[in-house]
């Protein structure tokens, strides 16, 4: 069986987002960048598959600009035997880039599709979702266990309140959790492997989808800064401040 | 990689690796891990000065539109440090709106409770500087150690199966606070030396390298520089700054005598007792921060399930000394709050939160015993800088 595994190239989860001073998006001149952390696992846990013996290849997918390879190099340094980009400039939202992944994955013809339940940059938690719906499959969000058996995969949810266990019929689509699993690194010796890995470039244009955004950003700005505590004087005010200030109680 | 806390395999562990290469061009920035060790096994420190270091602090600021003077330089010197404390501010237009602004303490500083990152903040406040800077918010921070002895401190640049170059030697040229074209300029002439010696037979050492270097315009620009620094650390600021003047205008670097640095770093400081407190202002939170949100905008960050990478060699000797002699410098020097003496038990102890840490190495530097051990951490660990700011 073969695994695709979609990748996003996001800003590094330890850079504190800067927004831009005409407040149109995220400023990302300069700033280090990775893979998404939830894309790491669905890697990891491909992998894992792979290893088992429960999948024969995995296949790493992103679609964006040329700087995405440097992340398609780091997935098959963990691990994944091949990597295919995308390519395109364009500002995608989570409807184009299930377009795109569903023409890659219509070829490739995996048996699974595993991947990060959403980026940490938009958190929009859809493209997983749209790419089951469009792709007719059964899907597995929010996974913290994958087990695969006879043609059938077991997925652990992590859901409201507790856990939810269900089981799909393969090809299906797993969104991946926090807790499925550790990365593993990168090691030099597979770093240097992976430079040798095939990664097959493909212009989003000859794909024949439409990818045009049905969004319009009208500002971005950050959180507001939180306001500076107080010291109170003893109880009474305490219970005067949060009744006539904050309105609590 | 994968080692826990307590030293053992964790479930990512991967060995390390050991690579072999016929020459090894060492080229890690100031007070390198693995220079410090091939400096000192194969003594190519003897006959020259001790390195001194300085410690650099910078913020990015995006500033108004209407402020910005793409390509504005303004140096400082001198306050809020007094005449004997070498240190100085630059402060760059550049990019969109962007403005850089940094500060530099000499680390032979004597007095333990300057503490260079409150320094840093302080200028912010002068006229000069807070015109600049008031309306702008501030996007970066990082500190890093330069290395301030240039020509008198080189060592020896070549050794058995490898070399040293840039910081790794201490290429920066310090009047200037440049090293970035001298250390591309070492790179090459330690290529060039290198490739000559690997096509000859029987060769382990890039001896031309050297001579190399002397023949080259790096030699003459350090040489030339090469008694501005040790002037301050001689005869002050204010002397200091005269001397340089004749040094660089009359004789044009070429005087015919050098100064030299009697002490290291960490044998410049005086006791509490001897050294007059600072009473340094409180953030104001619009031009002046205090530590921790400093800290958190340098981006760093280390796996936490690992050995801690600052070590004491003697952990007994922190009470006695580093406490009870300096009331904890490291507490003050450190620009990460990595550093901090807590009190438990009616008595002292020292708290490490290594993972703030934005490898600076000024511990390793200026701790007055050389008791503080600057390890590598895990690979990917350490402070995110946005590239050219």
């Amino acid at each position: 069986m073969k695994i695709v595994v979609p990748v996003k190239r996001v800003v590094d989860y330890n850079i504190k987002p800067r927004v831009k001073a005409d407040n149109s998006g995220v400023d990302t001149q300069g700033v280090k960048m990775s893979m998404n952390p939830f894309d790491e696992i669905a890697v990891e846990e491909a992998v894992r598959l792979r290893e088992k013996g429960a999948a024969s290849e995995v296949v790493v997918v992103t679609i964006g600009v040329t700087e995405a390879q440097p992340v398609l190099r780091t997935a098959m340094a963990m691990g994944a035997d091949r990597a295919i980009l995308v390519q395109t400039d364009a500002e995608l939202e989570p409807l184009a880039v299930a377009k795109l992944l569903k023409v890659i994955i219509d070829r490739e013809n995996p048996g699974l599709v595993v991947m990060g339940k959403q980026a940490i940059d938009d958190d929009m938690n859809a493209t997983g979702q749209i790419l089951a719906a469009r792709l007719n499959w059964p899907q597995g969000t929010f996974a913290s266990s994958v087990t695969v058996e006879d043609g059938r995969i077991t997925v652990v949810r992590e859901a409201d309140g507790g856990l939810e266990t269900v089981r799909l019929a393969l090809p299906a689509v797993v969104t991946t959790d926090l807790r499925l699993n550790e990365p593993r690194y990168a090691t030099m010796p597979n770093i240097m492997k992976a430079k040798k890995k095939p990664l097959e470039t493909i212009a989003a244009e000859t794909l024949g989808v439409d990818i045009a955004p049905r969004l319009e950003t009208v500002k971005v700005v950050e959180p507001p800064v939180r306001q500076a505590g107080i010291k109170v004087t003893g109880v009474a005010e305490l219970v005067g401040k949060l009744r006539d200030e904050a309105k609590v109680i | 990689m994968g080692v826990t806390r307590d030293g053992e395999q964790g479930p990512n562990f991967a060995p390390g690796m050991i690579l072999r290469a016929r020459q090894t061009i060492l080229t890690e920035g100031v007070r390198g891990s693995i220079s410090q060790r091939v400096m000192k096994q194969f003594d190519l420190r003897q006959g020259v000065d001790p390195q001194t270091y300085g410690l650099g602090i910078k913020e990015v600021w995006e500033i108004p539109a209407e402020k910005h003077k793409p390509g504005f330089v303004q140096h400082s010197f001198g306050w809020p440090m007094d005449d004997g404390t070498y240190g100085g501010a630059w402060l760059y237009h550049f990019g969109e709106n962007l403005v850089s602004y940094g500060f530099v303490t000499g680390l032979d500083y004597s007095n333990t409770w300057l503490s260079p990152f409150q320094e840093m903040q302080r200028l912010k406040a002068h006229p000069e500087f807070a015109k600049h800077l008031e309306g702008g918010r501030r996007l970066i921070y990082g500190a890093r150690a330069l290395s301030e002895g240039g020509f008198q401190a080189l060592p020896r640049l070549s050794f058995p199966g490898g070399v040293l170059a840039g910081d790794s030697a201490g290429f920066l040229n310090m009047p200037k606070i440049k090293g970035t074209h001298t250390a591309m300029k070492s790179g090459m002439l330690a290529g060039e030396a290198i490739a000559e010696t690997l096509g000859q037979e029987g060769s382990s050492e890039a001896t031309s390298y050297t001579e190399r270097f002397k023949s080259s315009w790096l030699f003459k620009e350090l040489f030339e520089a090469r008694n501005i620094r040790p002037a301050f650390a001689r005869w002050g600021n204010r002397l200091g700054a005269l001397y340089a003047g004749i040094d660089s205008v009359i004789f044009r670097g070429r005087a015919p005598w050098t100064l030299h640095f009697s002490h290291t770093d960490h044998e410049a400081l005086k006791p509490a007792e001897k050294s007059k407190p600072i009473a340094y202002p409180k953030p104001d939170g619009a031009l002046t921060f205090d530590l921790t949100s400093s800290v958190f905008l340098s981006g760093t960050n280390h796996e936490e399930d690992q050995p801690i990478h600052l070590k004491l060699r003697d952990p007994s000797k922190w009470l006695p000394v580093n406490w009870a002699l300096f009331r904890s410098p490291e507490s003050r020097y450190c620009p990460a709050g990595v550093y901090e003496a807590l009190e438990e038990d009616n008595t002292m102890r020292l708290q490490i939160n290594a993972q703030n840490c934005v490898h600076c190495k000024t511990c390793d530097i200026k701790d007055p015993t050389q008791n503080i051990d600057w390890c590598v951490p895990e690979g990917a660990g350490g402070p995110n800088y946005p590239v050219g700011m």
